[in-house]
């Protein structure tokens, strides 16, 4: 077809294209612009290495210097210190792998639990209108109580072990993901749903291969907000009361005013938490590949 | 100049017959909007109707009551001389938007049909594969919906459609998204699939040109609330090609014929949307 459009000014036109830049080719620009890339890379890296080294290093030299107590604010050397102690010799509360195990097994337990009812929840009340004029103000109403306040109620109900923290846990990701699962599902492209209709499918089969996927994206984009939730609901339990567990490791931290157990605590967990965004992140691009992939301004030569 | 098909002639128990059918709609500030009054409309089986009209004035509405997507709030539908409840397994719908699942590969959307009919896989997969390759699509079964051209997702939709071999076929401007070059190619496609299974069909368009091209008849609606305001009988030799049949003598006729008859509805209509009055009705 393109045959048949005007061709002589259309290669007038790329002539004088070429005859512009005769010397630059293709992989000549490429190579340029990797270089670019490379460089800029390069330049942030070094500025978040400068970033860092200014922090801790104007943190450790106040310390050093008398500038800031280290009985109240601590120092890098300290957490160093308290880490090497912790990963060499363990814990008042026992070796830190098994605090570290304790936590992540709430964790996990409530991430698990919380996203399997808020997915089933959200899509359930997503797909059946009557379901959600129903339900909506008791979760309305229970959506509005601070939920750290639960922490206590489950302190009472299942004792100091873990299955109180798991539960402080599950409602934390519960809504954060129902949410997102229903208004996933509300907002499935309509012509899909009356396409698999028409194909053939069952109210069921639709909620299971054209709702959920469909939905995916929503649901998704919340599992990274729930597990940040459900490594808080553990450690939130824990510092209420329990036996072992990060929780509970800061909180003991914080009965003997040692700030450097403190700093050293939440480390730990920031670094479980970035491991955590990571999975997530793997798992949201294997689940979601069927999206196009978009041409962002930094691919641009 | 109008001329009007006696569809009794035909004979037998029509494909589709919509009677009297009016639909409302509750607007969402609580007001009653309708969108088609009594409206009667018969395609016999192995018809190709296509329905033009104005923008917003009720053709694709006639489509939902067909599918059984939406009830009639007056009036009846009947597929095949019974009531339509609920959604039919005759019928078939292709959509103007994409409608294809995007996270399906090509085959899986092609087997979607099969596979919700509770055919087993090695068999649906097998029948994707084979209509896939009526559509010309063999070598892409692997890919991604956005990873095809507009035209291949046409394609891809039309054969995810037409492996149910349904009896009835509606379709909604299914091409409208299409360049013109492309649309051309695709409507011989769907012609040439037609003549195969030879569905009654309802085609849905806006495009004056894509209707006599493909139809054997040709309803033109009123603008809203919808009535049928003429029927043509397009007489043009089969099988067309469609980049041809344009110059045809007879063509060129009927297009002057439906137009004259189509122009004042969507002049009204254009007047709706603008608020002033229709202009050079010459």
């Amino acid at each position: 077809m393109t045959a048949l459009h005007p061709a002589p000014l259309r290669s007038e036109t790329m002539t004088t294209a070429t005859a512009d830049t005769p010397s630059v080719s293709e992989s000549e620009l490429l190579r340029s612009a990797r270089t670019r890339l490379r460089r800029r890379r390069l330049l942030v890296l070094l500025a978040q290495v400068a970033l860092v080294a200014v922090v801790l290093g104007g943190w450790q030299l106040g310390a050093d210097q008398g500038w800031l107590d280290t009985f109240t604010y601590g120092s890098p050397s300290g957490v160093w210190e308290q880490l090497h102690t912790w990963f060499t010799e363990g814990t008042a509360l026992g070796s830190i792998w098994s605090n570290i195990g304790v936590t992540m097994q709430e964790t996990v337990l409530g991430f698990l639990i919380g996203t399997a009812a808020g997915v089933v929840c959200g899509v359930a009340l997503g797909r059946v209108h009557l379901l959600a004029e129903v339900a909506a103000p008791f979760i309305k109403a229970a959506n509005s109580i601070p939920r750290i306040v639960l922490g206590s109620m489950f302190i009472i109900w299942f004792g100091l072990g873990p299955s109180g923290k798991v539960a402080l846990a599950v409602v934390l990701v519960f809504f954060s993901v129902f949410f997102n699962a229903f208004q996933g599902t509300r907002e499935v492209d309509r012509n899909l749903i009356a396409n698999a209709r028409i194909l053939g499918a069952s109210q069921w089969q639709v909620t299971r291969q054209v709702v959920l996927p469909s939905a995916m994206t929503w649901i998704i984009a919340s599992l990274h907000a729930a597990f940040g939730f459900a490594l808080i609901g553990a450690i939130v339990g824990e510092m209420l009361g329990a036996q072992a567990g990060l929780g509970q490791l800061i909180a003991t931290a914080q009965g003997n005013f040692n700030a450097d157990g403190v700093y050293a605590g939440t480390l730990v967990i920031a670094v479980l938490a970035l491991l955590a965004e990571f999975l997530v992140t793997r798992f949201e691009k294997r689940v979601l590949r069927w999206r196009p992939t978009q041409l962002s301004a930094d691919s641009a030569l | 100049m109008v001329q009007t098909v006696n569809e009794t002639d035909r004979g037998a128990v029509p494909a589709i017959e919509l009677r009297a059918a009016t639909k409302r709609f509750r607007t969402p500030s609580g007001g009653v909007y309708t969108a088609m009054r009594g409206l009667d409309l018969t395609v016999a089986p192995g018809e190709f109707c296509a329905v033009v009209g104005p923008t917003g004035c009720g053709k694709s509405t006639t489509l939902s009551l067909v599918s059984g997507l939406e009830p009639a709030s007056e009036g009846q539908t009947l597929i095949h001389g019974a009531p339509v409840d609920g959604i039919d397994p005759r019928v078939g719908f292709m959509f103007q938007a994409d409608a294809v699942f995007p996270w399906k590969p090509v085959l899986d959307n092609v087997a979607a049909g099969p596979l919700f009919r509770g055919v087993p896989k090695q068999e649906a997969l097998a029948k994707a594969r084979d209509w896939l390759r009526r559509v010309g699509l063999s070598g892409f079964e692997d890919r991604l919906p956005h990873q095809l051209s507009g035209g291949m997702r046409k394609r891809v939709a039309l054969a995810q459609t037409l492996i149910n071999e349904p009896e009835i076929l509606l379709m909604d401007e299914p091409f409208s998204a299409l360049d013109v070059e492309t649309r051309k190619i695709v409507q011989d496609e769907l012609l040439a699939l037609w003549e195969l299974t030879r569905p009654a069909v309802v085609f849905v368009t806006h495009d004056l040109e894509e209707a006599i091209a493909l139809a054997d008849k040709v309803v033109v609606l009123t603008v809203g609330p919808a009535t049928v305001k003429d029927v043509f009988t397009i007489d043009l030799p089969r099988p067309r090609k469609v980049q041809e049949i344009r110059f045809h003598p007879r063509f060129i006729e009927l297009y002057e014929q439906i137009w004259a008859s189509l122009r004042d509805e969507v002049q009204l209509a254009y007047a709706r949307t603008t608020g002033t009055e229709a202009i050079g009705a010459a």
